[in-house]
């Protein structure tokens, strides 16, 4: 009997057909050209050819963040792959299964400061969930199903494998083994709550009187979202949701208050500020949400459910810590509030909401409608794009002002549908991260929304877009200016604007055009809503919306720096 | 306060670094680190002497923990334990009288002399860090110390409780 042998290449290819891949976001170099042969004669999955490495890293991650598949990138060595540094960070901010495939020059000349050589696995250590060396090509198999483990496993993140060219070169065969069915003595997350910590976490429930739930992107991650949405209306709790988490339950659902933190809504801030019981649910206190953990939350008690323990009492002291994955955590919470015979306290939820609906009055994200004849305020082409998008459409974020636009103005009826790098906040992900996601849903709405800064930090991918027909709609809204900078420039820094204002923009219609697309300028209020509606009518072609806002407004509300919670800024110069 | 962890972890290329990174990344203080694989070979054991508060050390113990590489990691000094040093110290020994005196201090702290040349002893002495000080420090008074070097702590708990897979 004879066994088939094949290169490294062909097994990597092999293990990706093996692991369901559907499409690999990448780029070709010399280390890697022998995988690039390998996927040429294959048709399980697609390869996604980008215009920079960066691109396909958040291209990948916004593939993940919409379908829940691990995303595979595929970079060649050194700079292929320091390209895809940034997004490895993204991913590994926001808890993004990844699987990074990098190039590497020969065992060989590792070392030697070779051609195209990095130490990828060094530059990347502090942002992976884990990476991997190969040094033997029998063992490729088992290191991708490891990496996809990993990746996709316990708190999900970014995983690097480096593929050195003498592993993947026609010369040399072995034997293809791949055991999916990963076990590892040194990994095994915790997944189900500690029953102890159940049964303190309810007791503490059915006692409180100023309940809030607090949930995160660890809801989105873990599919949890019909989970909490009935835990939430078996409390009748108030429930807030991290940028991250927004979709997690309803945006227009009666008892969500609104995003928290930074820019988040009076209400949800003055709600978290003034709880006796705090339920995080994968959610991990992040200093845009707490604002000075000092003065954080003084009177509530908190429960914190995450999957990954180094989350608990980082920054805020959990009262009652529960390690497991968040769907079956609340799980085990309804099962012992039923057996417990749960009833919500009607008359301190009546007394809670009562003060809740005042703070809600006071309707913190608003702005002042334009007058006649003035520019456009961002906020209102977020309303328009909810509006003729019935609520329905992805909505892939870059980083910025539009983003807490977005954020604020878009209510999100479904998890994943809202698309943006939180952690990290890198500018540039968006246009990528919308391809991603238009390539997995090609019919529904995809919007990247964008600014004028943020969408020249990969405008290049606008070629992709008419390589791989990804008709997603960019809508820039457009204030000659790093609005965010500039805001915190007029807020905190006497209004000094230091290289926030961007001269010599590019005729950005002239750029979609150029690149093969539909470019739709919007300068006049009166056309604001005709224009999107003719823009987001067209099926089969990006269409490229350059909105001219006005430069003047700022993101509100906004916490005071160093305040608690609730301190914040309602509009200029008036304090909640 | 200081504090010395036990680290049992997959001897794979890459492990150590990890460790090492994630001191720095996350601004834990490593006072030392000693690692060497153990009768199992697919295994390493570090064991890390750092300093902090106890909210620092439950996040270096999960940090630490949430490694992929990382099977068990374990805070010796929460119970019992056993730690050792070893040093070998040169020092100038370039008459009788401080000949004599350094190995009767030698004598005192249980260390012994390892080599002699024409005007120097090298000695090895082990103990915990406490005990290295004060030998270091008698010495230094008696005589001068030309260079040494210290292996960092290893530690062990007392009794039954063991660190294994």
């Amino acid at each position: 009997m004879t066994t088939e042998l094949y290169t490294g290449a062909e097994m990597v290819v092999k293990a990706l057909s093996a692991l369901d891949v559907k499409y690999v976001f990448g780029y070709p170099g010399g280390s890697v050209l022998d995988i690039y042969d390998a996927i040429f004669q294959q048709d399980d999955f697609e390869h996604i050819l980008v215009r920079h490495e960066q691109a396909a890293t958040h291209m990948a991650d916004g593939y993940t963040r919409a379908t829940g598949e691990v995303g595979v990138v595929l970079a060649t060595s050194g700079p292929g792959a320091t390209n895809c540094v940034t997004g490895i960070a993204t991913a590994y901010m926001d808890s993004i299964p990844m699987v990074v495939l990098a190039g590497q020059v020969a065992t060989t000349l590792i070392g030697d400061d070779a051609f195209q050589e990095t130490d990828i696995i060094g530059c990347s250590r502090p942002i992976v969930k884990h990476s991997f060396n190969c040094r033997k090509i029998e063992d490729i198999p088992n290191i991708i199903a490891k990496a996809f483990y990993i990746a996709n496993s316990g708190r999900p993140g970014p995983v690097v494998v480096e593929l050195p060219k003498d592993l993947l070169i026609p010369e040399k065969k072995a034997k293809f083994s791949i055991n999916i069915n990963v076990d590892m003595r040194s990994y095994n997350p915790t997944v189900t709550g500690h029953p102890k910590q159940i049964k303190k976490a309810a007791k503490l429930i059915s006692e409180a009187k100023k309940l809030v739930v607090y949930s995160g992107g660890g809801i989105v991650i873990a599919n949890a979202s019909e989970l909490l949405t009935e835990l939430v209306e078996t409390l009748k709790a108030p429930i807030t949701n991290t940028l991250m988490g927004l979709g997690g339950i309803s945006g227009t659902h009666e008892n969500f208050i609104g995003m928290l933190g930074m820019h988040g809504s009076l209400e949800a801030n003055k709600t978290m500020a003034n709880a006796d019981v705090i339920l995080a649910l994968g959610a991990r206190f992040d200093d845009r949400v707490t604002n000075n953990v000092k003065k954080f939350c003084p009177n509530a008690k908190i429960i914190h459910v995450d999957i990954d323990p180094t989350s608990i009492s980082k920054t805020i002291n959990a009262h009652v810590p529960i390690v497991g994955l968040v769907d079956i955590v609340i799980q085990q919470l309804l099962d012992e509030l039923k057996e417990t015979n749960y009833q919500p306290n009607e008359d301190a939820l009546k007394a809670w909401w009562a003060q809740i609906n005042e703070w809600r009055a006071a309707k913190s994200f608003s702005y002042v409608p334009e007058e006649k004849g003035a520019k456009i305020k961002p906020q209102h082409v977020v309303e328009s794009m909810y509006r003729i998008t019935n609520g329905e459409a992805y909505v892939c974020s870059d980083v910025g002002q539009h983003q807490m636009f977005a954020a604020q103005y878009y209510p999100f009826a479904k998890p994943r549908q809202w698309i943006n790098s939180g952690g990290l906040g890198t500018m540039g992900f968006g246009l990528p991260a919308a391809m991603g996601v238009k390539l997995a849903f090609p019919d529904k709405h995809v919007i990247c929304i964008t600014g004028d800064g943020s969408i020249q930090m990969n405008i290049q991918e606008l070629s992709t877009c008419l390589q791989y027909n990804l008709p997603v709609v960019i809508v820039t809204l457009n204030n000659r200016s790093l609005g965010m900078v500039r805001q915190w420039q007029d807020m905190i820094y006497g209004g000094r604007h230091s290289s926030s204002y961007m001269e010599s923009l590019p005729n950005f219609i002239k750029i979609a055009e150029a690149y093969g697309h539909i470019g739709i300028e919007i300068n006049e209020l009166s056309e604001l809503d005709s224009k999107l509606e003719e823009a987001f009518a067209i099926k089969n072609r990006l269409v490229f919306v350059d909105v001219l806002v006005d430069e003047l407004e700022h993101v509100y509300p906004m916490q005071i720096k160093t305040g608690a919670i609730d301190e914040m800024w309602l509009k200029k110069g008036v304090k909640a | 306060m200081r504090r010395i962890l036990a680290i049992l972890l997959e001897n794979e290329p890459g492990s150590l670094s990890r460790i090492v990174g994630l001191f720095s990344q996350r601004a834990f203080n490593i006072e030392s680190l000693t690692v060497a694989p153990t009768e199992d070979d697919s295994l390493s054991r570090i064991t890390i002497a750092t300093r902090g508060d106890d909210r620092v050390l439950e996040q270096i113990l999960k940090q630490v923990n949430k490694l992929i590489d990382v099977i068990r990691v374990t805070d010796l000094t929460d119970r019992e334990h056993v730690e050792r040093e070893l040093i070998l110290i040169k020092v100038l020994a370039m008459n009788d009288k401080s000949r004599t005196e350094v190995k009767r201090i030698t004598d005192i702290f249980r260390g012994s002399i390892i080599d002699i040349g024409k005007q120097i002893y090298t000695i090895q002495l082990t103990g915990n860090a406490d005990k290295i000080n004060a030998f270091i420090e008698t010495l230094g008074n008696e005589t001068e110390i030309i260079e040494s070097v210290r292996s960092g702590c290893v530690g062990i708990a007392r009794g039954e409780k063991a660190l294994r897979v």
